[in-house]
């Protein structure tokens, strides 16, 4: 599954980031695999939506977190 | 000899550079919780001991040496280039220790460039709550460089880290990547062409030169080419490598106080403030709310000001000699002023408020519930802070677009930035609002100025979201647009924050506004005093032949005055400015505004806010009235010399009111816009759609109410 079809409060951890424009940037910005994420708000609208990945809130669109692998634990 | 040190701050955004740039320095820098405060660099100087002087550079925060946005740019340019005259001796590399993984990847690039550095480590507190922290001695001997704990918001750790800067200790610059994957003739030929010593820095350089359209970018692609050198394959590899090294030296002293935590504040606050279905009232409630109190707040201080310069305008006219020069200060230069100033409380209001929403965090959620409205008008949540700061004033707005990654965004959003109602334009909503809704009247609990306020500022908001929508047409791009922003954790406001932020801005306002309303009521009150000799002797002859009649009536006391009041009028509209509002009033006619109206719209070019001066010192120069305070009852009273109905109706008021809302009536926008798209025809583009559009919008006002 994706990071984009993740539920409020679930848990998750990131398996693969997809080749994308926004790849390195989200590398850099922390969000690798083996990285642990929790869904925690949701904007108005159902997007964009802002998840806890290590130690700090990031906020991104849906369609940009679709590219992001994730396995629930 | 006195020794000077260049310093520069370096960190992610939002680490709380801002905050120990002011420690450090005791200036006044605007500080707050929203990622990208500070988009270019500002300089300091700090004295330690007897013989140093700190040059200290404060930079945007950036995540990495491969700039996105035009503030990260900045802080690349100052440290790749090391003939750049404000070349750093020395970074001070802030790290927010509640965060400090991602925090420290930017660490290891600024040392690999090779630039000698020392790790302040804030908010250890936070981190602290969070149930973590920090063998100082440990992360000080992996990293390889001297560690200081501070807390820049206390400004707790300050004199340990001038000490240290004091020190005489040999300057280490630590290597964390090796680059022996890489082929060495690569490494050398770049380092050639790119005239550095240092491989990472080179490297670094030719790949985010490689983008850009230039001869030499074109050699270095070629040899990137030759070696087969694949830059994305580099780059992660790059990341992946620093994130293991820094994984390494976290771990080794990072020490987990508690296990099971409690749900963090920020993380209860957010589950409410960006709420799917209440975020969005609350942040309408919350706006609501500052326009009341922009009213309510300031109705005391305001009369204040208005009774103090009445005081004094009568105090001057009374004590100096009668003559040209009393005029010129009552009428001319106290009336300019006191029309401006007495709004200085509604915008110290405006202002703290916004200060306040900044500095404990809460705009950077409005940025994350506003990004999907924002999408279809070409803009992104990170547009959301530049607009609504744009309510303050537009010229800082526009710089603080630069966190925008995305050009066709931000450009749009630099667009239609000062189509946000700025301050300046709240003397001119005040006094025209103030025309047909008397002050007292409320509706319901609320005041109803403060809703025809609001109403105002709604239509800016919106015209601007049209204005984006139609510019979003217009402007081709083929960059990927994204929105990606770090929410920090809520933060007790700071009262020095603040009051420094106000108390800039309020001294911006004041001193800047000052200047222009001074120099332009006096030449105003020459034009307004002044004018072709045969007209003007007209108008005093006339007014002699009168005077006769009169001698010999029972009433003369009153038909004198009012005949005082016919002659000053006439002698305004026989004067030089007068003379100008004549000549454009066949223009401006249809939109419901006389000659005198005209009179302002040309004085209020370069700044709105002279539109009440302009007004006061018409009135003044006009009127037999020595109280200042009834610009708006002169106003009232004002008729139609041709119609005999008043001059200022429903339509003409309402018609202005739209014009000033659209108009870009602000020299110092044009300059930054200029400045910040980086030509002149964004500029004028801009100056010319938002005339059209106030010309138009008037126009269509007045027909519709007239």
């Amino acid at each position: 599954m994706n990071l984009s079809e993740l539920h409020l409060g679930e848990h998750a951890c990131i398996t693969h980031v997809k080749d994308g424009d926004l790849m390195l940037k989200l590398f850099e910005m922390g969000v690798l695999p083996g990285e642990n994420v929790i869904l925690e708000n949701i904007a108005p609208f159902g997007d964009p939506i802002a998840v806890m990945v290590g130690e700090y809130k990031l906020c991104l669109r849906v369609r940009d977190a679709a590219n992001i692998e994730i396995e629930l634990i | 000899m006195e020794r000077l040190i260049t310093i520069a701050l370096v960190g992610n955004p939002n680490c709380g550079k801002t905050s120990l740039f002011n420690a450090l320095t005791g200036m006044n820098q605007k500080v707050s919780n929203f990622p990208g405060t500070t988009v270019e660099k500002k300089m300091g100087v700090s004295r330690i001991g007897a013989n140093v002087k700190l040059q200290i550079i404060d930079l945007p925060g950036t995540y990495s040496l491969y700039p996105k946005s035009a503030d990260e740019l900045v802080t690349y340019e100052i440290l790749r280039n090391k003939s750049e005259t404000n070349f750093p001796d020395l970074v001070i590399f802030i790290a927010d220790a509640s965060n400090l993984k991602r925090n420290l990847l930017l660490f290891t690039q600024v040392c690999d460039l090779g630039v000698p550095a020392i790790l302040a480590l804030n908010m250890l507190d936070v981190a602290e709550r969070r149930g973590i922290k920090y063998n100082i001695e440990e992360l000080s001997s992996t990293l390889g460089v001297p560690v200081i704990p501070i807390n820049a918001r206390k400004r707790t750790g300050i004199i340990q880290l001038k000490q240290l800067l004091l020190s005489e200790q040999p300057r280490m610059n630590a290597d964390f990547i090796s680059l022996e994957n890489v082929e060495p003739q690569l490494l050398a030929e770049i380092s050639r062409l790119t005239d550095k010593r240092n491989h990472y820095a080179a490297l670094q350089y030719a790949i985010n030169a490689a983008d850009l359209l230039s001869e030499k970018s074109k050699r270095i692609i070629d040899i990137f080419e030759r070696y087969k050198f694949n830059v994305r394959k580099f780059q992660e590899e790059e990341i992946f490598s620093r994130y293991h090294l820094i994984d390494n030296a976290v771990k080794k002293s990072r020490i987990i106080t508690t296990h099971n935590l409690k749900a963090s504040l920020t993380k209860k606050i957010d589950a409410v403030l960006t709420h799917r279905f209440f975020g969005l009232s609350i942040f309408l409630g919350l706006m609501f709310l500052i326009f009341q109190a922009v009213f309510s707040w300031s109705a005391y201080p305001m009369d204040l000001v208005e009774k103090g310069f009445a005081w004094l305008s009568n105090y001057v006219k009374n004590t100096l000699p009668a003559g040209v020069l009393n005029d010129l200060l009552t009428q001319g230069i106290l009336a300019g002023l006191s029309g401006v100033l007495v709004f200085l409380p509604q915008i110290i209001v405006l202002f703290l408020f916004i200060a306040i929403l900044e500095d404990i965090g809460y705009m950077a959620r409005v940025g994350f519930i506003m990004d999907r409205i924002m999408r279809p008008f070409g803009m992104n949540g990170k547009s959301i802070v530049p607009l609504i700061s744009g309510m303050a004033c537009a010229v800082p707005s526009i710089m603080a677009s630069r966190s925008i990654e995305n050009k066709k965004e931000r450009l749009i959003t630099i667009l239609v930035i000062p189509l946000m109602s700025c301050s300046a334009r709240l003397p001119v909503y005040t006094l025209l609002i103030s025309m047909f809704i008397p002050d007292s009247a409320t509706w319901g609990p609320f005041n109803v100025h403060g809703l025809v306020l609001m109403l105002m500022y709604i239509i800016g908001f919106a015209a601007a979201l049209v204005s984006a929508w139609i510019f979003k047409q217009f402007i081709k791009s083929v960059q990927k647009n994204y929105f990606l922003m770090e929410l920090p954790g809520y933060k007790m406001p700071v009262a020095a924050n603040i009051l420094s932020t106000l108390y800039e801005k309020a001294g911006a306002f004041v001193f800047g506004a000052g200047k222009i309303i001074i120099a332009v009521s006096v030449i105003l009150w020459v034009m307004a005093s002044t004018g072709p000799r045969e007209k003007m002797n007209a108008v005093s002859s006339a007014y002699q032949q009168q005077l006769i009649f009169i001698k010999d009536s029972g009433n003369k006391e009153v038909l004198l005055k009012q005949l005082t009041f016919k002659k000053n009028a006439q002698m305004l509209e026989a004067s030089y400015a007068g003379q100008f509002g004549k000549f454009i009033e066949p223009a401006i006619r249809p939109l419901g505004f006389d000659w005198k109206i005209g009179i302002a719209l040309l004085t209020s070019l370069a700044a709105r806010e002279v539109f009440v001066g302009t007004m006061s010192t018409i009135y003044s120069v006009s009127g037999t009235e020595d109280n200042l305070d009834s610009i708006r009852s002169a106003m009232l009273q004002e008729t139609n010399s041709q119609t005999g109905k008043p001059s200022y109706s429903i339509a003409t008021v309402f018609s202005l009111l739209i014009f000033y809302a659209f108009a870009l009536q602000c020299m110092s926008t044009v300059a930054i816009v200029k400045k910040e798209t980086g030509a002149a025809k964004w500029a004028l583009i801009q100056f010319v759609y938002m005339t059209v559009l106030a010309y138009g919008s008037s126009l269509l006002v007045y027909q519709l109410l007239s």
